[in-house]
């Protein structure tokens, strides 16, 4: 960090000014004149919330589609398809048990053995044939989602909550001053949406931890780096590569049992995450786990913020951050050029 | 196959009209005739689409075939131009159509999608092969999302309707006849400018820099004006294609340039072929059929006819797990086949 502030002294201030502001406006309590102009705390409290529990939702699919890119170059264009199928999945489980944490084993397991047959049985096939693979996974998705839709029909699903996870939490966060009786107000939180936040960031740095701690870890990454030299020093590349393609597909199974909960599963909402994943490892940079999470957190915010304060172009926003990026940033922001 | 350099090249052979490959008169003859005995239904629902659809899978083909550039934008380019169109000229939205004459309305809304076509393309040759795809992805859905909540110059979720092509020589454009024979036209219109384009010193640059950007480079070619300028031609083919496609249903909405349909421009190039301008022709063919009948035949096979989807999707899948080159890479592999010798395998004519 101080190295970057040596090289970068103008935008090491500005960073620096800009957390400043973003604590003073979280922690503080608004002057008059600041509600006037950009409207009450709350709605402001709110919309930043919101937007950190749903980076935290990109965060869990594009990690798993940032992954398998980095290892093994393949668009997984069919990653939404996993995103909802997990949904499903966790949705039947959960009614079925009665247990809503039982959803998130299953939807795991099967989407990961699913993602495990597809890199046997597709991508094994064409590998080093980029197109190839992303003309394939644009079919698999479009069978996919026409199966979903026979299955589970075009209705709206919704995850039930168990008891201890509904419900709003006091927060310490001062949303303003009672007028009547002078005492300080405070933010209240949807239980679900933090414990989703505070689960995405432990998986997170198991992720991180793995990556960077483990001999597994070493290997990803050395095949991340040189996928031949590896396979050329007695690693079983293939089983690496299944092993992750695996997990991948398991992350967006989970996610999509959490997207269940606290939104709702329906047709469309495949190729809704799979848009979501794309723009957040472009923000972010391909191949790059803090990547995808700084590209999350930054789409996740910008929507939420964008629909509370100029609601018509909330969607639009998201893309003319990726623009700005791509014009300035080709290889993403915390990508290897 | 040969015919545009024939005509150029004119009078210098015998005769120039025997040069021409003899199903190119066949084709052309049934094409020009196919009024004489098919219904309004075929020549305005079955050929008009297929060749508004084929027009602009052509501009994806051009750009994927020859540019090695395969973008997911084109119907996007096709969408804004036949917006456009709806914009300046007539619709029955006269809140927001200006009304222009269509000497104006047409080549501004044309030149307006050539230079979105254009800075898109900057935008998008700073990335190279699966980045390219995501990028004109991203591009496709914004477009989209903007086109559904704006309402002020696209009109929102239920965009134009009304929008009639002008009466030219007093003639209705959307008869069947008539628009058959207007797609037909600019349908032969951009597959010759693309096979003579493929052949100028442009087309041939551009196919030295999909091969090899950094040698071409090294020659002096400057490779970045070379692939924004094929991005430029191919929405020039996408807005002809784009227009069409909105007179044809005389109304254009967020749902024409969505998602799906982008895909479908795709699933259409690959598999009719991205070697040869006929190929995404071939493929709109199928497509339309397919798209038209397919609900009958699933229905009369007693499945539900909502499986059009699945139908398309694994035919998609199946040719491009077995044929990359699309139907005219099986049509290739079985004239090499037959070429070959049962006994020692190789070419009998030396292919």
């Amino acid at each position: 960090m101080g190295n970057f502030a040596q090289r970068h002294p103008f935008w090491a201030t500005v960073i620096a000014a800009a957390v400043a502001i973003a604590l003073w406006l979280i922690f503080a309590v608004w002057p008059g004149w600041l509600v006037d102009l950009i409207g009450s705390k709350k709605l402001f409290l709110n919309a930043l919330f919101n937007g950190i529990t749903l980076g935290a939702l990109y965060f869990l699919v594009a990690s798993g589609f940032t992954l398998i890119f980095g290892l093994m170059r393949n668009v997984n264009l069919a990653h939404g398809s996993l995103y909802l199928f997990g949904g499903y999945i966790g949705y039947e489980f959960a009614n079925w048990t009665g247990y809503w944490l039982l959803a998130f084993p299953a939807a795991f397991i099967i989407v990961a053995l699913l993602g495990v047959l597809m890199q046997l049985f597709v991508f094994q096939r064409m590998e080093g044939q980029e197109l190839r693979q992303t003309l394939v996974t644009i079919g698999i998705s479009i069978v996919f989602a026409d199966l979903l839709l026979w299955i589970w029909g075009g209705d709206f699903y919704n995850i039930g909550l168990p008891s201890w996870l509904s419900g709003p939490m006091d927060t310490f966060l001062i949303t303003g001053v009672s007028r009547r009786t002078g005492e300080f107000l405070f933010l209240k939180y949807p239980m679900v949406r933090i414990v989703i936040f505070a689960a995405s960031v432990v998986v997170g740095i198991a992720m991180w931890l793995l990556l960077n701690r483990t001999r597994i870890g070493m290997i990803i990454r050395a095949g991340v780096d040189d996928r031949d030299m590896l396979a050329a020093t007695g690693v079983r590349i293939q089983l690496v590569f299944a092993g992750v393609f695996a997990f991948g597909a398991g992350l967006a199974g989970v996610a999509g049992v959490v997207g269940g909960s606290f939104q709702s599963l329906a047709p469309g909402e495949d190729i809704r995450f799979l848009l979501a994943s794309l723009v957040v490892v472009i923000v972010g940079g391909m191949g790059s786990i803090p990547g995808a999470a700084l590209g999350a957190l930054i789409i996740g915010t910008a929507e939420q913020f964008g629909s509370v304060y100029f609601p018509t172009y909330a969607v639009v926003l998201t893309f003319i951050i990726m623009v700005a990026v791509l014009a300035f940033r080709p290889q993403g922001l915390l990508g290897r050029a | 196959m040969a015919n545009v350099d024939t005509q150029t090249r004119g009078l210098s052979s015998p005769s120039w009209i025997e040069r021409i490959p003899a199903y190119y008169y066949f084709i052309g003859i049934i094409l020009i005739a196919m009024p004489v005995f098919a219904g309004d239904f075929v020549l305005f629902q079955i050929f008009g689409w297929t060749f508004i659809l084929g027009i602009i899978s052509l501009s994806l083909m051009f750009l994927a075939g020859y540019g090695g550039m395969v973008s997911l934008a084109q119907m996007t380019f096709a969408g804004l131009a036949g917006y456009l169109v709806a914009i300046f000229g007539n619709s029955a939205i006269d809140t927001i159509s200006q009304g222009w004459p269509w000497y104006v309305a047409i080549p501004l809304a044309i030149l307006i999608a050539v230079l979105f076509g254009t800075i898109v393309g900057w935008l998008a040759v700073r990335t190279e092969g699966i980045y390219t795809i995501m990028i004109t992805l991203a591009v496709a859905s914004a477009f989209f999302y903007f086109t559904r909540q704006n309402y002020v110059v696209f009109n929102g979720f239920s965009g134009f309707n009304g929008v009639l092509p002008p009466e030219l020589f007093g003639i209705d454009w959307r008869h069947p006849v008539a628009f058959y024979y207007l797609t037909l036209f600019w349908a032969l219109a951009a597959y010759f400018s693309v096979v003579y384009l493929s052949r100028a010193p442009f087309g041939l640059a551009l196919q030295g820099v999909r091969d090899n950007a950094r040698r071409m480079a090294a020659l002096g070619y400057n490779v970045t004006a070379h692939r924004v300028a094929a991005y430029s031609f191919a929405a020039l083919l996408a807005a002809i294609g784009g227009i069409l496609l909105t007179w044809q249903s005389a109304q254009i909405s967020p749902g024409t340039a969505g998602i799906g349909p982008a895909i479908d421009i795709l699933v259409i190039a690959v598999i009719g072929g991205l070697r040869h301008p006929i190929g995404p022709f071939i493929g709109a063919f199928i497509y339309v059929l397919l798209k038209t009948f397919a609900i009958d035949v699933l229905i009369s096979l007693g499945l539900s006819g909502e499986r059009f989807q699945l139908l398309i999707g694994l035919g998609f899948l199946v040719i491009v797990f077995w044929s990359p080159d699309g139907i005219l890479g099986l049509w290739q592999r079985l004239q090499d086949s037959r070429g070959r010798d049962p006994l020692t395998g190789r070419g009998r004519r030396g292919v």
